[in-house]
């Protein structure tokens, strides 16, 4: 019963973790109808961020909770900062090019923001401090649930209800609805697009920052290459939600995590990723729409 | 004055979104942080001048844009369309460019010619995938995956049953072509995007497995010994295999150059780029998508596993190592390159891509950088690539005369 319950709440911190990163990817696609595949690598600069400032603050011999507090906010504060850039480059120029244009740029993005950590900082994997303390509260039960765990699982409900509210009640998520909906429309009813769409790329930015720095001091190691495979599970979790849907995005990433925590803890831990990706083709067969999407046929 | 003033922003601006990359090294264990100023001072110079480049690219694409308007320079023959539309001069170009190829291996060392049949394996591989990629307009990101599939049925079919080199490419190619297929099948009646997607985890499942499936891959070390092909049962030394190698790739090159444009001009290659250009059109034309996704799909994977039994055959060794997304990415960078469904700009990025890492050695810890910066800087910049693929199309001519 203990294994089961671990399982259960691994999978619920996994799930946390794959929304808060998916809802920047459906958050994107909502506004740009595009798949920003470098959003994985924001994820990783705001884990390299956390790991710099930490380091740095911990040399200086700052105090513990100042050093978590204000790692948290840079790796959030940085992350939005290159989501911010990776969309002026990469994806403004390319606003009105053939489909393939910003997804192959994308993926140019992707490999090179990995490759310039990679050649900036290293290639090997680095230890990262455990910024959460340990609960003393949790005590009794660290064989189920670490206290980081437990501050995942928190961030993880919290973000989601902000950002629910966000979307809902705001004037700016009011415009990115507008947005989605007909972008040209809300263009001539006075929506400002261009900063509508860095506002998304930098809230959804600024959540994957961080979730990049609750995984790493969950993790305890990163390297630059953890940005990709968190990213195509993020994607897996949107898509199975619904891509566009944030209520979807916050399922699909409970629906991922559970399979995989589930798979890895009976089945085998040697094929995570490869039950995560039937898992998405399996959706895609059956439920292209994903499970909160709306089924809509592509019109001139 | 102005230019300078953006342009010191961007520096600015970039300086710090990069500083604590750049700039600092932290040890977590020893508790040191390293500082490294020149790095940021490298880092402003150099974003100084690239956002001036980067304004200048962006003005004279604007620029050039409303010149084509006014100037209707339709009739026009620039010199590169002339190289190509015109035999007269192309096809000098092109005996000399097969001579050269023919007399390379009596010229250089086996060395250079290694590198070669390399270059000319990476030339087949963006050809395929420019079926896929550059005529179809589906975005591949897990080519290399059917690529693994024929160095690996190479690999195992020979060590297992013993079967030759001949006897696996013909296995080889169907095999991957298969994967295609039944990969194609869920996910081409999608959007594009998701195709990208689900070739990308496809990618990582199939090395995940040859990593992983111990008994029968042999994880991650791999299976060594892989014959070469012989021929006709002749035993050559090693200088001659060297050079028997570079002319089967060579003459599947030539195939594949062949095919590549047979099918270009045909019906089916018209459908793809009808189906690039416009989907909905398309459908509307009586095209039946699905199916035209999945022969450019399948014909993709046939030429990525033909390929991969040459690279196992080649390297006589075969790893899941050898099966990244790096290569992947490579590959997709050589179509990108070279222009979309532009069988010379395929050929052309490919040589480039390959042997300028291979002879400019202090440039290739960088290699992967620039192919990431070549995607983005094309797409933004150029995105019919080094070479444009000479569009199909009905041309009123006689408006000059008059």
């Amino acid at each position: 019963m203990d294994y089961f319950l671990e399982l259960l709440l691994g999978g619920l911190t996994r799930g946390s973790i794959y929304a808060l990163i998916a809802l920047g990817y459906t958050m994107v696609y909502g506004v740009l109808g595009l798949i920003n595949f470098a959003h994985g690598e924001v994820y990783m600069i705001g884990a390299f961020v956390g790991l710099i400032v930490s380091g740095l603050l911990t040399v200086l011999g700052w105090p513990v909770l100042a050093i978590v507090a204000i790692a948290t906010v840079c790796a959030m504060v940085y992350a939005a900062a290159y989501g911010f850039t990776i969309e002026k480059v990469a994806y403004q120029p390319l606003r009105h090019a053939p489909r393939l244009s910003p997804l192959i740029s994308a993926i140019g993005m992707s490999i090179f923001l990995q490759n310039y950590v990679l050649l900036a900082q290293s290639s090997d994997f680095q230890a990262f401090p455990q910024l959460v303390p340990d609960f003393e509260f949790l005590e009794p039960y660290t064989h189920i649930i670490l206290s980081s765990e437990l501050v995942i699982i928190l961030a993880g409900v919290v973000t989601l209800i902000v950002l629910f509210l966000l979307i809902k009640f705001t004037k700016i998520g009011k415009a990115m609805r507008a947005i989605s909906q007909d972008r040209q429309m809300a263009m001539l009813l006075g929506v400002n697009v261009d900063n509508v769409i860095s506002a998304t790329f930098i809230i959804g930015s600024a959540l994957a920052g961080l979730g990049g720095i609750l995984v790493a001091s969950h993790v305890g190691q990163i390297n630059f290459y953890i940005g990709f495979i968190a990213g195509l599970k993020a994607f897996t979790a949107a898509v199975l939600g619904g891509i566009g849907s944030i209520p979807g995005a916050a399922l699909g990433g409970l629906i991922l995590g559970w399979t995989e925590s589930f798979a890895t803890g009976y089945v085998s831990s040697d094929y995570e990723d490869v039950f995560a990706f039937g898992l998405l083709v399996f959706i895609l067969i059956f439920r292209p729409a994903g499970i909160l999407g709306k089924v809509s046929s592509e019109k001139v | 004055m102005a230019e300078f003033k953006k342009s010191f922003i961007a520096a600015l601006w970039f300086v710090i979104l990069t500083f604590p990359f750049v700039a600092m090294k932290v040890d977590s264990f020893e508790k040191v942080v390293t500082w490294r100023w020149d790095n940021v001072l490298y880092m402003g110079v150099g974003c100084f001048f690239f956002s001036w480049l980067w304004r200048y690219l962006l003005q004279r694409k604007e620029f050039s844009k409303t010149e084509d308007k006014n100037k209707k320079s339709l009739f026009q023959q620039t010199l590169k369309d002339r190289l190509f539309s015109d035999p007269k001069v192309f096809r000098p170009v092109l005996i000399a460019a097969f001579c050269v190829a023919v007399i390379f291996p009596f010229l250089f060392s086996p060395y250079q010619t290694t590198i070669m049949t390399t270059a000319l394996i990476y030339v087949v591989l963006g050809l395929g995938l420019n079926i896929v990629v550059g005529l179809a307009g589906l975005l591949d990101l897990g080519y290399v995956a059917f690529y693994a599939v024929g160095a690996y049925s190479y690999a195992l079919f020979n060590y297992y049953y013993g079967w030759g080199f001949w006897s696996i490419l013909p296995a080889g190619a169907i095999l991957a072509a298969m994967f295609g297929v039944v990969l194609g099948v869920p996910v081409l009646r999608l959007r594009g995007d998701y195709l990208a997607i689900v070739t990308l985890g496809f990618g990582e499942i199939i090395r995940l497995i040859l990593e992983n499936w111990d008994e029968v891959t042999f994880g991650p070390q791999g299976i060594p010994n892989i014959p070469k092909p012989n021929f006709f049962g002749l035993e050559m030394d090693f200088q001659t295999t060297t050079l028997y190698m570079y002319f089967v790739v060579f003459v599947m090159t030539i195939f594949t150059i062949v095919v590549v444009r047979r099918l270009n001009n045909s019906r089916i290659g018209r459908a793809w780029i009808a189906l690039r250009e416009d989907e909905i059109a398309c459908q509307a034309m009586g095209i039946d998508t699905t199916k035209t996704k999945l022969i450019a799909f399948g014909l993709g994977a046939t030429w990525a596993g033909m390929m991969g039994v040459f690279f196992a055959a080649k390297n006589s060794f075969v790893n899941p190592h050898s099966f990244t997304f790096i290569q992947s990415a490579m590959i997709l960078c050589i179509v990108v390159l070279g222009g979309m469904g532009s069988i010379v700009g395929a050929i052309l990025a490919a040589l480039i891509l390959v042997l300028l890492p291979e002879y400019l050695r202090a440039f290739s810890e960088y290699r992967m950088l620039i192919f990431g910066g070549i995607m983005i800087i094309m797409m933004v910049f150029r995105p019919e690539g080094l070479i444009s693929n000479v569009r199909r199309k009905y041309e009123l001519h006689g408006g000059e005369k008059n």
